[in-house]
């Protein structure tokens, strides 16, 4: 069957095409050459006027897991107000801050994202992690495996074992979890708040094993470059929300030592200590050394007012803010020497200084890194704000005046402590393409996503050019998934289940000698249990595909 | 999906799903429908592992009959009822998933056969939260364990021998370092006795008074003096020690089991003691270990919680999710009349029948199941992990364990009937 999409003004920067009128073909699920003139068209769509990107793609958002289990079960009164009620196609669900995996999904669809990734799973939770997306439908699915707070590499670490063993270690992990990439979260800190270390700076040891988080990301980010896994790793640095880890943040940088790093909410380790409160904005000195460093990428994290629910493996920052939880519960949860979770439900004020001021950081963040294919956009969901605030975040960014009216609103003295409304740079659509589409495609190893050439798979966006961006990018006219048109202006029309994204790097699996004898002596479960096998991720995910990824070795 | 049969005339080690701990390391033999429990089983697993009931015939009015006709006949009853519960949802990730679906779409309530203990937990989350940890962590790391009203062992039968009663940690922590508490009365405590011979030290309270005991340990840990004597009916001093014991420990685990909170209005304790928790934390370290996820419990809930943002006790029946833990509970929905069908699903154990009421009902239930009455339809179901391979929660909720097919048995899983059910029903 061949669709033909007509006319449209086309932004797909993976091939520089920065808004030239096309006719783009999709046969069998994957963009194609323009046919022969005699060849049958079976689907017409005249887009004249309007715009067309590949789908976007989350790489950063937290939508299915424990942690999100709790934050879920945590927040009857909050998912009660956003209902999302049975329609002829679509289940029952409920959005807001830690939405049903239903509601997820139709409402990711919806705004034209085609594929989300799960930034934190827990290698020992990974299982109910990808039950979780596989209960997702409309999108594309994968994950980061945590590693850096777990018993097992922190052991290695102590006793000195080489590089080598590392390698086999992570990627045996990849494997295990069926995870795209590997993130390490407050690195070496989850492990010692079990110790009773209440912070743990780049440099301190951790009580017990004397290991520092420099020396963990040192091994963590050489594993994931030797072993040739495309997504650099991803780093969820030390100190999160504490005034002055502006410093923190930039040495973590200097810690990968020139080799691919992704930090990740940057916006929360953008924090300096000066001023009558003794916070204030780092975002300067965290943009140009991004601008500076060519190996390093970063996703925002930004935050927005209102009602939201922090969701993070950083039981110590999290247990360090419980006192701030609104309304005032939270579940800290120590978990089985592989990690841990802690989830605060959070209300963002804008009359609030340090919220206030949080927003413009993470806005000047934005607006001063001046590369768009190392800068993501991405709101931590649920961390920062739910990620149905996408569209009225694309708006700040591309809406100069409507961004100054919003500053205009917030705490005066945060507004006053902002470089924001000096900031006079406008988002292109090319831009937004890139920072939503081709950069997180590229950055991931997608190969055949976030583009719209021949061969790619054909997930892609159809809006009409709005003046309002908020309202353009919250209701794409059509949005095609693998081929087949699933949402129609705003709706849901076909339910898909996606496909998951794996990596499976080569490795010597010789590493589990030193496993299997580990899990008899100190786990709590076989090793054989801990593994997900490829049968079994078919089994639970509605028949999606499982789809690895090429690794290259440097 | 086509499954094999794993090749069991050797004894090999498989999860028994039988109670939320799903000891993974349990042997078993196979010979045709029979299980034998080879090593490291306990009574819970014996029992439930090793029975093999002959009555595989779904039956409709107590005759029996075909698959297929009880299915069509199960989905008429549910297609017409105005309000359906779906009760006991003892099953599986899978048989859940189906259930989702067809709740949905009749607008049915669904509601656990152990929600009233599960509450008891819920609620105490939902409105304070807590601190809580795993079964490994406890293994390697507790330095004392109180046991709160419980024995464990009863419900949690190898509790002891495999997280506690161990030499093998991973911090130098040996059994000889450890310390057992138990807060109760008429409690088995014989496996808390250490292998060196220490007996557990015990405050033998009522177990309805816990709360005001963790209230006034509280008070004694901030340093406050009380005026009382006694609090629980136990001399203060005990209460000190206790206090002492905590503050001292690196590593306090508080376990309980919210079925032995059996009195009204237990969720208060629960967040008594969460909060006990949480005050431990400002100065050393300390964890809650709830125990549960039995009868696939936290399964159920996992899955319901998942897919549309609330735990079980919600209802469909007005085109949204809608969660009400008072309002969809399954004892008041069937004595005030407000269902007029009952699906009853209960897949790891026979003796947990439906409740008895004269609402039409529909059992999904393991073989030998005894109902007060003889429901309009039975159909037994296989048992996820001895007839069908499937996942279940463990009682921490984090770890999720594979089962296997353990015998060829011919009973069809819960998640079969239910989506058979179901697309009967579905217009076409």
């Amino acid at each position: 069957m061949l669709t033909r999409l007509r006319g449209g003004r086309v932004y797909d920067p993976a091939h520089g095409v920065d808004g030239e009128v096309r006719d783009l073909y999709v046969r069998d699920g994957r963009m194609v050459e323009a046919p022969p003139p005699d060849e049958r068209i079976d689907h017409d769509y005249d887009l004249a006027g309007r715009v067309v990107m590949a789908g976007g793609i989350d790489l950063h958002t937290h939508i299915g897991g424990g942690k999100v289990n709790i934050a879920r079960v945590m927040l009857p009164e909050d998912h009660r107000a956003d209902p999302l009620p049975r329609g002829s196609l679509t289940r029952s669900s409920c959005g807001h801050a830690a939405p049903g995996t239903l509601a997820t999904g139709y409402r990711y669809a919806e705004m034209g994202y085609t594929a989300c990734f799960e930034p934190a799973v827990l290698p020992i939770n990974a299982r109910q992690a990808h039950m979780e997306m596989g209960d997702t439908p409309m999108v594309d699915k994968g994950g980061y495996a945590m590693l850096g707070s777990d018993d097992f590499l922190l052991r290695l670490l102590a006793a000195r074992e080489d590089q080598q063993a590392i390698n086999d270690y992570v990627a045996w992990t990849l494997h295990a979890s069926q995870c795209i990439g590997i993130k390490v979260v407050n690195p070496g800190g989850i492990s010692a708040f079990k110790f009773n270390q209440r912070s743990l700076d780049l440099d301190e040891e951790h009580a017990w094993y004397r290991v520092t988080p420099r020396r963990i990301l040192e091994v963590l980010t050489r594993a994931v470059h030797e072993l040739g896994v495309p997504h650099p790793l991803h780093v969820h640095a030390s100190n999160l929300g504490v005034p002055g880890n502006v410093d923190t943040t930039l040495a973590t940088m200097e810690a990968a030592q020139g080799l691919p790093i992704h930090l990740t909410h940057i916006q929360f380790h953008s924090y300096g200590t000066e001023g009558d409160r003794r916070f204030s904005s780092g975002a300067a000195r965290i943009a140009e050394a991004i601008n500076a460093h060519g190996n390093v990428t970063a996703d925002v994290g930004q935050i927005m007012f209102g009602q939201t629910v922090t969701a993070s493996g950083d039981t110590m920052a999290q247990h360090r803010n419980s006192h701030l939880a609104s309304p005032k519960k939270f579940v800290v949860m120590d978990i089985e020497c592989d990690a841990g979770c802690g989830v605060v439900p959070f209300r963002y004020r804008d009359k609030n200084f340090v919220n206030a001021l949080q927003w413009a950081i993470g806005l000047e963040i934005f607006l001063l890194v001046s590369d768009p294919w190392r800068i993501f956009l991405t709101t931590d969901h649920p961390n920062g704000a739910p990620f149905t605030s996408y569209p009225h975040l694309i708006r700040l960014l591309m809406d100069r005046s409507y961004r100054k009216e919003a500053l205009a609103k917030i705490q005066p003295d945060a507004a006053a402590l902002s470089t924001l409304g000096s900031l006079e740079r406008e988002y292109s659509l090319y831009e937004i393409a890139i920072m939503t589409r081709a950069a997180p495609a590229r950055i991931l190893g997608l190969t055949d996503r976030g583009r719209l050439g021949p061969g790619a798979a054909a997930d892609i966006v159809v809006y009409r050019d709005e003046a309002d961006r908020e309202r353009m990018f919250a209701r794409p006219e059509y949005v095609f998934k693998d081929g087949e048109l699933v949402v129609r202006d705003g709706a849901v029309v076909k339910v898909v289940w996606g496909n998951t994204h794996v990596v499976k790097p080569e490795f010597d699996r010789g590493i589990e000698r030193k496993l299997a004898p580990y899990f008899e002596r100190y786990q709590t479960l076989r090793m054989d249990n801990f593994k997900i096998s490829d049968d079994e991720m078919c089994e639970c995910g509605h028949g999606s595909r499982l789809l690895p990824h090429p690794c290259r070795k440097p | 999906m086509p499954e094999s049969m794993p090749d069991l005339s050797p004894a090999i080690p498989v999860t028994c799903p039988f109670c939320g701990l799903l000891c993974d390391d349990v042997t078993v033999r196979a010979s045709g429908a029979e299980i034998k429990v080879v090593d490291r089983g306990c009574a819970v697993s014996r029992r439930a592992l090793e029975q093999n009931a002959p009555d595989l015939s779904p039956r409709i009015g107590g005759r029996a009959a075909e698959l297929d006709e009880a299915v069509a006949a199960a989905a008429a009853l549910l297609a017409n009822a105005r309000q359906p519960l779906i009760g006991g949802l003892a099953t599986d990730v899978t048989g859940m998933r189906a259930v989702m679906s067809l709740a949905d779409r009749i607008g049915a309530v669904l509601d656990h056969m152990n929600a009233p203990a599960k509450f008891r937990n819920l609620l105490a989350v939902q409105e304070g939260g807590w601190i809580t940890t795993t079964l490994a962590e406890v293994k390697n790391r507790a330095d004392l364990v109180v046991l709160a009203g419980t024995d464990v062992v009863t419900r949690f039968p190898r509790f002891f021998e495999r997280f506690v009663w161990t030499d093998e940690t991973l911090f130098g922590l040996s059994s000889a370092q450890r310390e057992v508490v138990y807060l109760g009365r008429d409690l088995d405590m014989a496996a808390g006795i250490a292998p060196d011979g220490r007996r557990p030290f015990q405050i033998p309270c009522d177990v309805v008074a816990l709360g005001a005991a963790f209230g006034a340990l509280r008070a004694l840990m901030a340093g406050r003096e009380l005026q009382a004597e006694t609090v629980a009916g136990v001399p203060m001093a005990q209460w000190r020690t206790l206090a002492d014991k905590l503050k001292s420990a690196r590593y306090a685990v508080v376990v309980w089991a919210a079925a032995d909170f059996d009195f009204p209005h237990a969720e208060l304790t629960v967040r008594a003691l969460c909060e006990l928790i949480k005050d431990l934390n400002r100065s050393t370290r300390a964890a809650g270990l709830p125990l549960g996820g039995s009868d696939g419990d936290f399964t159920a809930d996992g899955v319901e919680l998942w897919q549309t943002g609330f735990p079980f006790r919600t209802g469909f029946g007005s085109g949204v999710a809608e969660y009400d833990p008072q309002r969809f509970a399954t004892a008041r929905l069937l004595a005030q009349g407000e269902a007029d069908a009952l699906l009853w699903i209960a897949s790891f154990d026979e003796r947990r029948a439906p409740p008895g009421s004269a609402v039409p009902t529909v059992v999904l239930g393991r073989p030998g199941m005894v109902c007060e009455r003889e429901p309009e339809v039975f159909i037994p179901v296989g048992t996820p992990g001895v007839d069908h391979a499937g996942h279940l929660f463990r009682t921490d909720k984090v770890v999720m364990l594979p089962l296997r097919r353990l015998r060829e048995s011919g009973l069809p899983s819960v998640a079969r009937v239910v989506a058979a059910i179901d697309e009967a029903i579905a217009p076409c």
